[in-house]
C-alpha cells in the first residue's frame, strides 16, 4: 500500500524488537470470535489514476456547464486562485489544532487576522475562530443567549433559512427552550407587530436573518429596540456574508452569526463551510468555540495563543458552553485570504456588482408575462422572489433545456408561496445568462448557452 | 553557531547551553525563517490584489436602492497587493509544524498522512461547484459518492445504517446520543442518565449534557478498563446508554466488550462507541459485531482528511437497524431504477443537525482514501499503526513509567512519574520534544493517568522516523536526570518561546486595532524579530 512507509524487512525487524512472532500476536486482546478473518466487502485497492477517473466520472454526472441562479444559503462567487495555492501548503493543510503555540504561530496569526476582519465587517467587538457553519452557529448563538440572559424563551422569524430553523429545533428540543415563530408581512420582512407581541420578559433572544431567506434586508435597528426593551438579546444571522460589503452592518445586534461561505469557499454540494460568531465583548465568556488572543512570549515578543479555553469541553466537560471541539480552521483561512485579496475597496466594488446584477435580473424576470416580483419595494441584496404563472418545477424544466438552473421553488417551506421561486444573481451571472433566462421564462424562443 | 540560535535570550550560557543537548539532535537543524507582521500592518490605501470583470449590466446607485441601509465604509480590511499576500501567508505557513514535515505522536488524535489525490478530486469542478439544491437529476454523481462512502463505512463498522450529516466528531456524538434518546422516547421513556468512564474525552460528558442527560461517572478498574461489577451496579432502567471509547484512551481493547454490551442490553440501555480510536480496529474487527449499537467516526482521524489546523472535520454516525428510523433528514435512498434520491419524509427522525448534507468535501476525500487502500490496504494500515505504537512502547518502557501494563493497540500511555522527581513534568517533556523537531504528544490526558504522555504514532511513520522519535525521547529522559533546566526552558529552538497564556486570558486581546492595542511589547521587537537572530549576526 503506497501510503505505508515500511518494507517487509522493516516490519520483521520491528516485530522482532517487540518480541512477538507475528502481527496477529499484537491483536490477541480482541476476542477471537470478533476478529475478522477475511476481507471487508469494499472496493479493491485502486491506483491513483483509477481514483481520479472514478471521481471524474462522478463529477461528469453532476451539473456541468450550467448557469445557475440558485442561492438560498450557498452562493457561487468567483474564487481567486491564490486561495487554493495558499491553503494547499502542507504547513496549513496538514497542521494540527494550534494548542502548541510555539510551532503553530502561522495558523494562530491567520485566525487572529480572521477574527479582526469579521469584527470589522459585522460591527461587533469580538469574533471567534469559526463554527461548523451558519446553521449550527445560529443554534449555538441561541443557546449562548439563553446562558447570558438566564432566560429560556426564544423568538424566531420564519424568514430565517428553513434549514437553519430545522437545526435550531433539533438543538433546542432537549434544552428546554420554548420557541415562538413569527411570520412575515407583505413586504417580505418579519412582521414587526407580531414580533413585538411575541417578545416577553421571558424572552432570551430574538433570532432574525438579514438579508433574510427571501433576500430582503430587515430593519435591524427597529427589531433591536423591541428586543432590548424587554431585556432580550438580538441575534442576527447572515447567510450571505458578501452583503456586508454594501449593506449596513447589524451593529445594534448583540450576537451576529455569520456564514462566511461566500468568501472564497466552494459551494461544494453544501460543505464544508465556515460559520462564525461575533458579539459584544461583554459576552465573551459565554461564547462557544475557540478564540485566539494576542500575548507575548517569555522574551516579550508578540505571539498568539488559543485562549479562554476554560469555557470549553476539554476543561469543563458537562458544564462547557458547548460540546464543540473542532472548528473550521482551514475554511476560515480561505475566507481570511479572500478578504485580504478583495480588501476594503474590493469588497465594496464586488458587493455593488452583485447588487447591480440582481437588480437587472429582478427587473428582467419580473417583467416577463404573468410574472411578478414579490416584496418588490423592499431593500434587497442579490436574491429576490419571483412569482410566476407557471409552476416553478415546469419553468425550471424548460430552463434546464437551455442549460440554466432556475430559482429555488419555495412552496416546500412556504406553502402560501405556491408559484414562487427564490433567485440569486452574482458577479458570476452574465447579462447573457440573465437575458436568456428571462426569455425562456417568458416562453420566447431563446438561445441555449454555448459554453457547455 | 547552533548554540547561539538555541540559547534563549536571558539564559546565561554558562549554566545551560554550551551543550544545549545531552546528545545529538538528529532530526532537525535551525534555519532562517522570515519575519512577518499582521496583514493590517502592511496595508496602505490604493494597493489592490483584485480586478473585477467589467460590469455588463447597468450600474446601480446603492443609496437609491438601499437608502439608509447602504453601507458607506466596509471597515478596516487590508489593502495590499497579490505578491504581498502570497508572501504573507507563505511566511506564516513556515511557522507551523505539520504532518508533511514530520511525525505527530498525538494520542487519540490520529494524525496520519493526508494524500494529495484527495485534494485534487475534491476540487474537480463538477464536485466543487455542485450546488446543494441543484436538481437531483443533475447531482447523481455527488450522491453516488455519498452512497458508496456510506456503504463502505457501514461495512467497516459492521452497522446497518448511517448518516454523514454531522460536521465533526463532537457533532457526531451529539447526533448519536439524540438517536439514543429518540429510541428510548419511542419506547415511552427517554431515560435520565448516560454513563461515561472517567477516562473519556471531554466531549462525551458535554454531549450528554446538551442532549438533556445527567452524566454518571464510571470509574475504571485497576487495568484502566471498564469495571464490569461497577457497571452492573450502576446500570438500571434510567440508564440510556454507556458512551465508551474502544480501544480505550490508554490504547487497550475492552476484552469484555460483549459482556459490557450484555449488561446494558439486559436493562434496555444502549452501547455508544466513540470512534476516535477506530484506527486500531479497521479491517481487524467491527464494532457492530461486538455489540455496539451506535458510534461515530472521525473522517479527519481514521480516514485521512486533513486536520487543516483545526477543522473542518466530519463525524458520520453509523448504527443498528433499531436506530435507523431516527436518523437525521434527509437520508439517501436508491430507487428501483437505480437512481438516488433524498428522502425527507421521516416522521421519527431526530431532525436536522446541519444544513444541507454535511461536510461533503470531506466525504470525497475519505472515499478517495478508502479506494486507495481497499480491504487489504486498510487492514495493513491498522496493523502498521499497532506495530508502530508497540515498537515505541518497547523502546521507551525502560525509561518512562508505564502505569498500565496491559497490551496496547494503536497508542501507548506513559506517565512522568520518574522524571517528575527531578521537577520535569509531562508538559515540559512535550515542549522539549519541539526542540528535537517533533510535535508534542498528547499531554495530561487521559485523566486516569496523572502526568500522562499519550503517544499515537499512526501507520504513517517509517521505522527511521520512529527511531528518531525514540532517540529524542531517550535523550530527554537523560536530560531530566542530568540537566533538567534545559527541559524546563524548552522550547528553545523555536521563533517564539512559551507564551504568557495567563496574561492572554486575563486581559483578552482578540482582535487587532490600529491604535496599537496589539502593539509589540517593546519597540526593539517591532519587526517581531527573534531575540536570538540579533545575536547570530
Amino acid at each position: 500500500m503506497r501510503y505505508l512507509p515500511k518494507s517487509p524487512s522493516d516490519r520483521a525487524t520491528m516485530l522482532d524488537a517487540i518480541g512477538v512472532a507475528s502481527i496477529d500476536d499484537l491483536f490477541t486482546t480482541i476476542p477471537a470470535e470478533y476478529r475478522l478473518t477475511g476481507d471487508m466487502k469494499i472496493p479493491r485497492q485502486m491506483g491513483e489514476q483509477e481514483i481520479v477517473e472514478f471521481f471524474r466520472a462522478a463529477a461528469d454526472r453532476n451539473a456541468n456547464g450550467y448557469a445557475s441562479f440558485l442561492g438560498a444559503g450557498a452562493y457561487h462567487h468567483y474564487r481567486p486562485v491564490v486561495i487554493d495555492a495558499m491553503v494547499q501548503r502542507g504547513e496549513f493543510l496538514t497542521s494540527y489544532t494550534p494548542y502548541q503555540a510555539e510551532i503553530t504561530q502561522g495558523t494562530l496569526q491567520a485566525i487572529f487576522e480572521f477574527q479582526t476582519m469579521i469584527c470589522e465587517l459585522t460591527g461587533m467587538e469580538i469574533a471567534n475562530a469559526s463554527m461548523y457553519d451558519g446553521s449550527t452557529g445560529a443554534a449555538e448563538s441561541v443557546m449562548m443567549a439563553a446562558r447570558v440572559t438566564g432566560r429560556s424563551h426564544i423568538v424566531v422569524a420564519n424568514t430565517v433559512h428553513p434549514e437553519y430553523r430545522e437545526v435550531l429545533k433539533t438543538y433546542a428540543q432537549h434544552q428546554g427552550l420554548p420557541k415562538r415563530i413569527v411570520g412575515y408581512g407583505a413586504d417580505g420582512r418579519v412582521d414587526q407587530k407580531a414580533l413585538e407581541a411575541a417578545i416577553t420578559d421571558q424572552t432570551a433572544c430574538v433570532l432574525i436573518q438579514s438579508p433574510n431567506f427571501f433576500g430582503v434586508i430587515e430593519d435591524v435597528a427597529a427589531i433591536a429596540e423591541m428586543a432590548h426593551a424587554k431585556g432580550a438579546l438580538l441575534i442576527v444571522s447572515i447567510a450571505e456574508a458578501l452583503s456586508l460589503g454594501i449593506v449596513r452592518p447589524p451593529v445594534e445586534a448583540d450576537i451576529v452569526s455569520l456564514e462566511a461561505q461566500s468568501f472564497g469557499v466552494p459551494v461544494g454540494y453544501g460543505g464544508p463551510y465556515c460559520g462564525v460568531l461575533a458579539c459584544k465583548e461583554k459576552f465573551v465568556r459565554q461564547m462557544p468555540g475557540r478564540l485566539t488572543g494576542a500575548t507575548v512570549d517569555k522574551q516579550g515578543r508578540r505571539g498568539f495563543v488559543l485562549t479562554l479555553s476554560t469555557r470549553e469541553q476539554h476543561i469543563r466537560r458537562e458544564r462547557a458552553t458547548s460540546n464543540i471541539c473542532t472548528n473550521q480552521a482551514l475554511v476560515a483561512l480561505m475566507t481570511c485570504i479572500y478578504l485580504t485579496i478583495y480588501g476594503k475597496a474590493g469588497m465594496k466594488e464586488l458587493a455593488e456588482q452583485n447588487l447591480a446584477k440582481a437588480h437587472y435580473a429582478a427587473q428582467a424576470l419580473g417583467a416577463t408575462p404573468g410574472s411578478k416580483l414579490l416584496f418588490a419595494k423592499s431593500p434587497r441584496f442579490h436574491e429576490f422572489v419571483l412569482s410566476t404563472q407557471e409552476a416553478p418545477d415546469a419553468m425550471n424544466a424548460r430552463l434546464l433545456e437551455h442549460k440554466i438552473i432556475g430559482g429555488l421553488p419555495l412552496a416546500k417551506w412556504y406553502p402560501e408561496l405556491r408559484n414562487a421561486s427564490l433567485w440569486c444573481a452574482t458577479e458570476q451571472n452574465s447579462r447573457e445568462q440573465i437575458d436568456i433566462a428571462a426569455a425562456v421564462v417568458a416562453g420566447k424562443q431563446a438561445a441555449t448557452l454555448a459554453y457547455a | 553557531m547552533a548554540t547561539d540560535t538555541l540559547n534563549p535570550a536571558g539564559v546565561t550560557s554558562t549554566e545551560t547551553n554550551t551543550t544545549p543537548f545531552v546528545g545529538e539532535r538528529r532530526k532537525v537543524a535551525s534555519h532562517i525563517n522570515q519575519n512577518e507582521g499582521l496583514i493590517f500592518e502592511k496595508s496602505s490605501p490604493g494597493k489592490k490584489a483584485y480586478r473585477l470583470s467589467p460590469l455588463d449590466v447597468p450600474a446601480v446607485d446603492a443609496k437609491a436602492l438601499l437608502g439608509d441601509l447602504a453601507r458607506e465604509d466596509v471597515g478596516m480590511l487590508p489593502e495590499v497587493s497579490e505578491i504581498e499576500i502570497i508572501r504573507h501567508f507563505t511566511r506564516l505557513s513556515t511557522w507551523n509544524y505539520a504532518i508533511d514535515l514530520g511525525m505527530y505522536p498525538l494520542g487519540s488524535c490520529t494524525m496520519k498522512y493526508n494524500p494529495r489525490v484527495n485534494e485534487l478530486v475534491a476540487r474537480l469542478p463538477g464536485i466543487a461547484e455542485a450546488h446543494p439544491y441543484q436538481p437531483e437529476s443533475l447531482s447523481q454523481g455527488a450522491m453516488r459518492v455519498m452512497w458508496l462512502l456510506q456503504n463502505c463505512l457501514k461495512e467497516i463498522t459492521g452497522m446497518d445504517a448511517i448518516t454523514l450529516q454531522p460536521a465533526a466528531g463532537a457533532h457526531g456524538e451529539f447526533t448519536g446520543i439524540l438517536l439514543v434518546r429518540a429510541y428510548h422516547e419511542s419506547k415511552g421513556n427517554p431515560r435520565k442518565k448516560i454513563l461515561i468512564p472517567d477516562s473519556a474525552h471531554g466531549t462525551n460528558p458535554a454531549t450528554a449534557a446538551i442532549c438533556g442527560y445527567q452524566v454518571q461517572n464510571l470509574k475504571s478498574n485497576s487495568e484502566g478498563m471498564v469495571d464490569l461489577a461497577e457497571l452492573e451496579k450502576l446500570v438500571d432502567e434510567e440508564t440510556a446508554a454507556l458512551m465508551l471509547t474502544n480501544p480505550s484512551t490508554i490504547g487497550v481493547f475492552e476484552s469484555e466488550i460483549h459482556k459490557i454490551a450484555d449488561v446494558l442490553h439486559a436493562k434496555g440501555a444502549l452501547l455508544y462507541m466513540d470512534g476516535a480510536n477506530m484506527n486500531a480496529l479497521v479491517g481487524k474487527t467491527r464494532p457492530g459485531d461486538f455489540g455496539v449499537d451506535v458510534m461515530h467516526l472521525n473522517l479527519h482521524k481514521t480516514f485521512s482528511t486533513p486536520h487543516g489546523g483545526g477543522g473542518p472535520g466530519s463525524g458520520p454516525v453509523s448504527c443498528k437497524k433499531i436506530l435507523e428510523p431516527f436518523l437525521p433528514t434527509p437520508v439517501i435512498v436508491e430507487k428501483a431504477d437505480g437512481t438516488l434520491t433524498f428522502n425527507y419524509d421521516r416522521p421519527q427522525s431526530v431532525g436536522r443537525v446541519r444544513m444541507f448534507y454535511g461536510n461533503y468535501g470531506m466525504f470525497v476525500r475519505a472515499l478517495a482514501y478508502i479506494l486507495a487502500n481497499g480491504p487489504d490496504g486498510l487492514r495493513q494500515t491498522t496493523e502498521d499503526a499497532v506495530l508502530n505504537a508497540n515498537y515505541i512502547r518497547k523502546n521507551l518502557e525502560d525509561l518512562y513509567e508505564l502505569p498500565y501494563k496491559t497490551a496496547t493497540l494503536h497508542e501507548v500511555v506513559f506517565s512522568d512519574r520518574r522524571q517528575a522527581r527531578n521537577g520535569v513534568k509531562t508538559g515540559d517533556i512535550a515542549k522539549r520534544l519541539i526542540d528535537y523537531g517533533f510535535h508534542p504528544y498528547t499531554v495530561s490526558f487521559p485523566m486516569i493517568v496523572p502526568g500522562a504522555l499519550m503517544i499515537e504514532p499512526t501507520e504513517s511513520e517509517s521505522k527511521e522516523e520512529l527511531d528518531l522519535f525514540i532517540d529524542a525521547m531517550r535523550q530527554i529522559a537523560r536530560e531530566a536526570d542530568e540537566n533538567p533546566a534545559i527541559i524546563l526552558s524548552a522550547p528553545n529552538a523555536t521563533r517564539v518561546s512559551r507564551m504568557d497564556e495567563v496574561g492572554a486570558a486575563r486581559k483578552p486581546v482578540l482582535r487587532w486595532k490600529p491604535d496599537a492595542a496589539v502593539a509589540p511589547a517593546s519597540t526593539e521587537n517591532s519587526a517581531l524579530e527573534p531575540a536570538t537572530a540579533a545575536k547570530e549576526y
